[in-house]
C-alpha cells in the first residue's frame, strides 16, 4: 500500500553534477518561500506516520474498548492516559484510528492523481499535438465535465457504481481528470512549434516520440504543480464523499467517515469530530503549501533571474 | 561640469551561486550635445550600470559607487521620490523591445499624454497639441489618426518611434538608449539611428547609446567606452577607437568584425583571451 | 564539379489566413515563384528583411513545409512533401540551423541524446557505434567528449550552435540551411560560428543556404546572393556582381543603411556634425 522510495540509481560523475546543480537551484527558489518548507515538513511527517502507522498506533483501529465509550482527551476530566486523544462512540481509540486514517488519505491522494493524471495528460497531448476534430472532440467531453459542479458529478458517478472507497477514488479521478488535461494541451500547443520539436522531427522523429519523448517532459513543470493541488482536492472530496456516506464504508478509519459518524455526538464529545477534522485540514493545508512553493520553484515566469 | 557623473560604479547581485558582479569600478560621464556609446557583448555589464543610475535594478542587487551626480544631484543620497521626478523627465530611456515596451491595452496617444500629464502637469488639450507635435517630431506620418492606434497596429519602427516620441515629450537632458535598433531591420535602424541623433543635436541632449554592434557606434557617437566582463576595457573618441584602438580586445572585436576579414578566416575574441589568459599567469 | 544540389523553379507559397465561419479567406503570398540554381559546395546567402519570405523558402528547402506549387530538386530528384513522405535517405541530405540557440535544443535532452537521436532514427547502428560517432561529431566542432552527459542548459549561446550545427551534421547531409546562424550570438562568437562553418564546408564539401539579414556577414561567407523583398527576388547574382552593381533599388537601399565602420565614413560623419 506504501510504497518505499526506491534508493538512486548510481549516476556518472557529470551526470551527477548537473542533477545536484539543477536539484540546488530548484531547492534555492523552493526555500525562499518559508510556507512550503513548512508544508514540506509536515508531509514528510505525515509520510513516515502511514508508513510507520501500525508500529506507532498505541491500539488496533478496529479494536473497541467497550468500557471506555466516548472517553475524552486524557488531559481532559476523565480523560484515560491510554486513550490520548480520546476514543469514539464505540470505544475505538481515535489517534490510533486518525494514524491508519493517514494512510487511506495519502493512498487516495496518490491513486486518483496517478489515475486523473495520466488519462489527463494523454488526453491533453492528443488534443494539443494533433488540433483540428481531436482537439474539439476531447476538449468539449472536458468542458462538459467541468460545467457540473465536482462533487455533485462525483455523487452522481458513485450513486451510478454504488458506494464504496475504489469507485469513488474512480469517480474524483474522473471529475479532476480535465484539469490535467487543459493544462496538457496548452502547454504543448506553446510548446510544439519550437524549434527543437522541429528540429526533432526533421530527424525523422514520429508522432509518438514528438508527442511523449520530446514535449511531453518539457510540458512537466504545471502539471506537477496541479498535482500536488489536486493532491489535496482529492483527499478532500474523498473525505465528502466519506461523510455523505458515498464514499468508504464504516468501520474503515477514514477521516471523512469518522466524522460522519461522529456526527450525532458533535454537542456532547467534541473530540470525536474536531481530530479528524483537523487531521484533513493540516494534511490538506501542508500539501497546498508544498503546492504553492512548486510553483514558485518551478515556473519559469515567475523565476527571476 | 559633466551631465552625469559617475566615480567607481559597482553593481553585484545575489544569486544562488553567491555574489556575480555585473559592473566593476566603472568610470562614465556625458556632457551636454554629446553622444557616449557603451559597447560590450552580452554580459559585459553595460546594460545593468545605467540600469543602477535609473534606479531600476531589482532588490537582490547592491549598487555602490563613490559619487554619482546628475546635473548637479546626487543621485546616491536622493529618495525614491526624489529620483522618480528626474527619471522620466530629466533623463529618458528607450529599450530594446519596442512592441514589449509599449503598454498593449492602451493606445500610443494615451500613453504618451500620460508621460506629459504625470511629469508636465498639461490640460487635455494643451497634451493632445504637444502629442502630434511630437509624432512629427519623430517621424511618424499623420499623427492625428495614429495616437488613435494600438501599439499592435504597428510596426516595430513606429513603436520605437513612439518609444522615442514618450522619452523626448519632456525635454530630457539625456537620453539612454539601450539596444535600440537591434530588434529592427537595417532600413529601420537606419532611419531610428538618424532621428535618434538628430533630435540629440537639435535638443541638445546628451545621448548614451548602450550597443554591442560596432557599426552602430561607428554610425552615431563621439566617445566610446568598452566593456568586459563588467570592466572598462577603453575610453577613446570614436575616431581614434575605430583607427587605432588601444585595448587589446577593443583589437580584438574589431578584427572579428567581417567586413575587416583579411584572408579566408575571421580572427576570433577568443585569440585575445587566450593571450589575456596568458598574460594573467606571467603578472598578477 | 559543377554538380547541382539544389535547384527551385517557380517555388510559390501562399499562406492563407481568415476563413472561419465569418470573414472571408484571405491569400498571403509567403513566395512568389522563386527559381535558383546551387551547385555542391558553394554558398548562396538569401538576404532580406523580416517578412520578406526567406524564412519560408528556407522551411520548404528543408522539406518542413510543402511549396503550394513549384518545383524543387535535390540532387536533381523532384520532391513535394504535399504528396509523398519524406523518405529517410530525402532527410539524411538536408538539415537546418535555426537561429535562435536557446530555443532549438531539447532542455531535457543531453547533449549526447540529442546527437544520437538522428542515428537512432535513420540508421541501424548500435549505441556503442552512435555514441563514438557523437564525440568524434563533437570534436569536430570545438567541443570535447566530456561534453557528452551534460544539458544544454549549462552551455553557452556560441557552443549550443555548434551543438546544432553537430545535430545537424550527424547524418552527414550534403546541403545544410543556416536560418540566420549568428544574429543571435556575440560578435566574437559569431565570427568563431563562421570560421567553424567555413572549416566544415572544406571538410565535408558541404553546400549551404545561407539565410541571413546582415550584408557584412554575407558579403564574407557567401559565393551567390539572392536578395528577397515582399516574396520575390529582386536581385540574384554572384557575390562580386550583387556588392558592385548592384541593380534594384530596395538592395541599393539596403547598401546604403548597412551601417559603416571604417575611418573615413566615421571621418565624413564627424565633419558633416560638426558643420550642422
Amino acid at each position: 500500500m506504501t510504497n518505499e522510495v526506491s534508493p538512486p540509481v548510481p549516476l556518472a560523475s557529470s551526470q551527477t553534477s548537473g542533477r545536484m546543480a539543477r536539484f540546488s537551484e530548484f531547492w534555492f527558489y523552493f526555500s525562499v518561500n518559508k510556507g512550503a518548507v513548512i508544508g514540506f515538513a509536515v508531509l514528510v511527517l505525515l509520510v513516515l506516520i502511514a508508513i510507520f502507522g501500525p508500529l506507532i498506533a498505541p491500539h488496533a483501529p478496529y479494536q473497541q474498548y467497550r468500557d471506555a465509550l466516548l472517553t475524552p482527551p486524557s488531559w481532559q476530566v476523565g480523560g484515560k492516559e491510554q486513550f490520548l486523544l480520546g476514543t469514539d462512540a464505540v470505544g475505538r481509540d481515535l489517534l490510533s484510528r486518525l494514524i491508519y486514517g493517514a494512510r487511506y488519505s495519502l493512498f487516495i491522494g496518490l491513486i486518483v492523481v496517478t489515475f486523473a493524471m495520466i488519462t489527463g495528460v494523454i488526453l491533453g497531448v492528443l488534443a494539443g499535438y494533433f488540433r483540428g476534430w481531436v482537439d474539439t472532440l476531447i476538449m468539449r467531453i472536458m468542458d462538459i465535465i467541468l460545467a457540473f459542479p465536482p462533487l455533485l458529478l462525483a455523487l452522481v458517478l458513485v450513486a451510478i457504481l454504488g458506494p464504496g472507497l475504489f469507485n469513488a477514488m474512480i469517480a474524483i479521478a474522473l471529475v479532476l481528470q480535465p484539469h490535467f488535461a487543459r493544462l496538457t494541451r496548452a502547454a504543448v500547443m506553446s510548446e510544439k512549434n519550437r524549434e527543437y520539436v522541429i528540429a526533432s522531427k526533421l530527424a525523422g522523429a514520429g508522432h509518438l516520440r514528438l508527442m511523449f519523448k520530446t514535449i511531453l517532459p518539457n510540458c512537466l513543470a504545471p502539471l506537477i504543480v496541479q498535482g500536488t493541488l489536486s493532491f489535496s482536492n482529492a483527499i478532500l472530496e474523498a473525505a465528502a464523499l466519506g461523510f455523505l456516506g458515498m464514499g468508504a464504508q464504516p468501520p474503515t478509519p477514514e477521516w471523512g467517515t469518522m466524522l460522519a459518524e461522529a456526527r450525532e455526538f458533535i454537542l456532547r464529545a467534541w473530540w470525536v469530530v474536531t481530530f479528524p477534522g483537523l487531521a484533513i485540514l493540516i494534511t490538506v493545508l501542508a500539501i497546498n503549501l508544498v503546492g504553492d512553493g512548486l510553483r514558485d520553484a518551478l515556473d519559469p515566469k515567475l523565476k527571476r533571474s | 561640469m559633466a551631465l552625469l557623473e559617475i566615480k567607481n560604479l559597482s553593481v553585484g547581485f545575489d544569486t544562488n551561486a553567491g555574489l556575480f558582479m555585473a559592473v566593476q569600478g566603472i568610470d562614465l560621464s556625458v556632457d551636454n550635445r554629446e553622444v557616449l556609446a557603451i559597447v560590450g557583448e552580452s554580459g559585459s555589464g553595460k546594460s545593468v550600470a545605467m540600469l543602477a543610475v535609473m534606479g531600476l535594478l531589482p532588490k537582490t542587487a547592491t549598487v555602490t559607487a563613490d559619487s554619482m551626480t546628475f546635473d548637479g544631484h546626487n543621485m546616491l543620497t536622493m529618495t525614491g521620490k526624489q529620483r522618480r521626478e528626474i527619471v522620466g523627465r530629466d533623463v529618458a530611456m528607450i529599450f530594446q523591445e519596442p512592441m514589449a515596451s509599449l503598454n498593449p491595452c492602451f493606445t500610443v496617444g494615451f500613453q504618451l499624454e500620460e508621460v506629459l500629464r504625470f511629469h508636465m502637469k498639461m490640460d487635455g488639450p494643451t497634451r493632445r497639441k504637444r502629442a502630434i507635435e511630437l509624432f512629427k517630431q519623430v517621424g511618424i506620418p499623420s499623427p492625428e489618426e495614429r495616437l488613435n492606434s494600438f501599439p499592435h497596429q504597428m510596426s516595430g519602427g513606429q513603436c520605437q518611434r513612439v518609444m522615442i516620441a514618450i522619452a523626448i515629450a519632456c525635454n530630457p537632458k539625456l537620453l539612454i538608449a539601450d539596444e535600440p535598433t537591434t530588434a529592427l531591420d537595417v532600413t529601420i535602424q537606419k532611419q531610428i539611428l538618424d532621428l535618434l541623433v538628430s533630435l540629440q543635436v537639435k535638443h541638445g541632449m546628451g545621448l548614451i547609446m548602450i550597443t554591442h554592434d560596432m557599426g552602430v557606434v561607428a554610425e552615431t557617437a563621439d566617445r566610446v567606452i568598452v566593456q568586459y566582463k563588467g570592466r572598462k576595457m577603453e575610453e577613446a573618441d570614436v575616431l581614434s577607437l575605430f583607427e587605432s584602438p588601444k585595448s587589446p580586445y577593443t583589437r580584438a572585436l574589431l578584427s572579428a568584425l567581417p567586413e575587416n576579414a583579411t584572408g579566408d578566416r575571421l580572427s576570433t575574441v577568443a585569440d585575445f583571451m587566450k593571450n589575456e589568459a596568458a598574460n594573467a599567469g606571467v603578472a598578477p | 564539379m559543377s554538380e547541382v544540389v539544389l535547384e527551385g523553379r517557380n517555388i510559390v507559397r501562399d499562406y492563407y489566413v481568415g476563413g472561419g465561419l465569418f470573414g472571408k479567406q484571405k491569400t498571403v503570398h509567403a513566395v512568389k515563384g522563386v527559381s535558383f540554381t546551387l551547385e555542391k559546395g558553394k554558398t548562396l546567402a538569401i538576404v532580406g528583411e523580416s517578412g520578406c519570405g526567406k524564412s519560408t523558402l528556407g522551411r520548404i528547402l528543408t522539406l518542413i513545409d510543402p511549396q503550394t506549387s513549384g518545383e524543387l530538386l535535390i540532387d536533381g530528384k523532384p520532391i513535394n512533401i504535399a504528396k509523398d513522405r519524406v523518405t529517410a535517405e530525402m532527410r539524411r541530405k538536408v538539415q537546418i540551423i535555426f537561429q535562435n540557440p536557446y530555443g532549438s535544443l531539447n532542455p531535457r535532452q543531453k547533449i549526447g541524446e540529442v546527437l544520437g537521436e538522428p542515428l537512432l532514427l535513420n540508421t541501424n547502428k548500435t549505441a556503442a557505434e552512435r555514441r563514438d560517432l557523437a564525440m568524434q561529431m563533437l570534436v569536430k566542432v570545438g567541443l570535447g567528449p566530456e561534453h557528452y552527459n551534460r544539458y544544454p542548459h549549462m552551455f553557452s549561446g556560441g557552443q549550443r550552435q555548434r551543438i546544432a550545427i553537430a545535430r545537424a551534421l550527424m547524418l552527414s547531409p550534403s546541403l545544410l540551411v543556416l536560418d540566420e546562424p549568428v544574429s543571435a550570438l556575440d560578435l566574437s562568437v559569431q565570427a568563431q560560428v563562421l570560421n567553424l562553418l567555413a572549416d566544415l564546408q572544406d571538410e565535408f564539401n558541404l553546400t549551404y543556404v545561407f539565410i541571413s539579414h546582415d550584408l557584412s556577414v554575407v558579403r564574407y561567407i557567401a559565393d551567390e546572393v539572392m536578395v528577397m523583398y515582399y516574396g520575390e527576388v529582386v536581385e540574384y547574382g554572384t557575390r562580386e556582381e550583387v556588392f558592385a552593381n548592384p541593380q534594384h533599388s530596395y538592395t541599393k537601399t539596403l547598401f546604403a543603411a548597412t551601417p559603416k565602420s571604417d575611418v573615413e565614413s566615421i571621418r565624413a560623419r564627424l565633419a558633416k556634425k560638426k558643420a550642422a
